[in-house]
């Protein structure tokens, strides 16, 4: 589903972000990625939405080559992605409903079709009640399950989350972790960058560390039983 | 389309002020564009009836047989460039002299003799009523033998047609010029509002928005706004000529207002200016995002 060959990433004012990345993830994966700030996380999160382009090698997100990847073309590859940030990244003057609707609106899905899947997605992340609320209105862990809904709500076969639990206490951490594993267990391949390192443990998932932009640990490679193990 | 109109409407809502100050300053574009163009119309107009008044005259020769004279107007007649030709005899001259000279009507009482020349008067069809065309037909005019002069007031003829082009080119600039300022305000406050929902912009993209499913709102926006301005600049200018055309005391009573097509004509150009505004400024930011 997801293959990086060789990354490397430098910005214009030289400083290297990825150095020789190399890693693949399949279909049906939990993969955590984790580092220090500035250790490179985002930056894979970014090409694998292709917010960026690689410096050089390769990078394949479902089926599409994001390094020659056309710019007309990169809407289509969104859509097949669920994306989650730190900071929600909701709408204020829409409610939690009209905030995921958006995401099928912009796809030219029929006003049917997106209240069927808006009132699905609502109940999957436990919001119903809360449809008609405005952001504000709602705790961090709630708004984050308003943005995961809404990345949910196409149906992705990949959800990349950037952080997702770095601005939530400890029990809102919890449920959101938890309804990322429900997703994964339906059959999405979930990539989550954090340096929550607690969650990290306890998960047992595959986790990839970074350290100044290089892969310094796969536990797929080093402890394959493990990742097994955490499935 | 429901959604785009939607979130076209939405933006208005949003940004009431804004949204004001936009429509406001494509009508007052809009509005000087305009007024300029009730001047040219008025100004062609006026023209139009000093136009209608280009005459050749050619002098007829005394004693000059009639019948010579009827075949020479038949010719004449047919000349493309002449609309009719009337034959003044010097009896007939005399008449109009005394009829429209008032200051010298006890001079032309008192005379024995009729100084006055028999005349044939050409009036030149709309489109040759220039001081080129005028010319050349009073140069056939003198080829014949019968011709002793001809007039056609070459100086204000030519003067008229300096004024024609001066005012078709002062009013083609100027109004290129106000069309590209309204062009760069439109634009600015369609960034502004861009600037204002760069958030909501980034969110669309990452959710899978089209640049053009992105635009759609925005141009639809600045065709609203081009649409609007272009309705309060008809009334402004509507109001502009009540002004002028009542208080000047009846000298400019004949003024007119635009025809309906040049009112369709304005409001047309405030919707592509306010597309053309908003398409230059969306597609300069979508490139930075």
């Amino acid at each position: 589903m997801i293959r990086l060959t060789h990354v490397d990433k430098s910005y214009p004012n030289g400083a290297l972000a990825l150095r020789d990345v190399t890693f693949r993830i399949s279909r049906g994966e939990f993969v955590l990625l984790t580092g220090h700030s500035g250790a490179g996380k985002s930056t894979i999160m970014k090409l694998l939405f292709a917010e960026q382009r690689p410096t050089s090698g390769e990078v394949r997100v479902s089926g599409y080559d994001v390094t020659s990847l056309r710019r007309d073309e990169i809407p289509k590859l969104r859509r097949r992605l669920g994306i989650v940030f730190q900071d929600f990244r909701l709408l204020d003057d829409r409610t939690a409903a009209e905030n995921i609707a958006f995401a099928l609106e912009v796809t030219g899905a029929r006003r049917d079709t997106i209240n069927a899947r808006v009132a699905r997605v609502l109940a999957q992340v436990g919001l119903s009640a809360k449809s008609r609320a405005h952001p504000r209105e709602l705790s961090g862990g709630e708004q984050q399950r308003v943005a995961i809904a809404r990345a949910l709500v196409n149906d992705p076969a990949i959800l990349v989350a950037d952080e997702p639990t770095g601005t939530l206490d400890e029990r809102a951490t919890r449920g959101v972790f938890q309804l990322l594993r429900d997703i994964n267990a339906a059959g999405t391949v979930v990539v989550m960058a954090t340096h929550d390192l607690d969650l990290v443990r306890q998960a047992r998932y595959r986790t990839i560390e970074l350290r100044d932009g290089s892969v310094v640990y796969d536990s797929a490679e080093d402890e394959p039983d493990a990742v097994e193990a955490g499935r | 389309m429901r959604l785009l109109t939607r979130e076209a409407l939405l933006s208005f809502r949003r940004a009431p002020l804004l949204s004001t100050l936009s429509v406001t300053t494509i009508g007052f574009s809009l509005f000087t564009l305009g007024l300029f163009g009730l001047v040219a119309i008025n100004l062609r107009e006026a023209l139009r009836g000093l136009e209608e008044r280009v005459e050749v005259v050619a002098f007829v020769l005394r004693g000059t047989p009639a019948e010579t004279i009827t075949l020479a107007t038949q010719d004449i007649a047919a000349f493309p460039e002449v609309e009719d030709v009337v034959y003044v005899t010097e009896e007939q001259a005399l008449a109009r002299a005394r009829r429209e000279l008032v200051e010298f009507r006890d001079a032309y009482r008192d005379l024995q003799v009729n100084p006055l020349p028999a005349s044939i008067e050409v009036r030149l069809k709309a489109g040759y009523r220039d001081a080129a065309t005028a010319a050349r037909v009073a140069e056939r005019l003198r080829g014949f033998e019968f011709v002793e002069d001809v007039r056609f007031g070459r100086d204000w003829v030519q003067k008229l047609d300096h004024l024609r082009n001066i005012t078709g080119i002062v009013g083609l600039v100027i109004g290129l010029a106000f069309a590209a300022v309204a062009v760069v305000i439109i634009g600015v406050t369609i960034r502004l509002t861009l600037l204002q929902r760069a958030r909501e912009i980034s969110i669309m993209r990452l959710v899978g928005a089209t640049n053009w499913f992105i635009r759609g709102p925005f141009l639809l926006e600045g065709a609203l706004k081009g649409l609007m301005g272009g309705f309060l600049s008809l009334l402004l200018c509507y109001g502009g000529y009540l002004l002028f055309r009542d208080r000047s005391g009846g000298t400019f009573g004949g003024l007119i207002f635009f025809h309906p097509v040049q009112m369709a004509a304005i409001v047309v150009f405030g919707v592509l200016l306010g597309l053309f505004g908003s398409l230059v400024s969306v597609g300069r930011h979508l490139r930075h995002v």
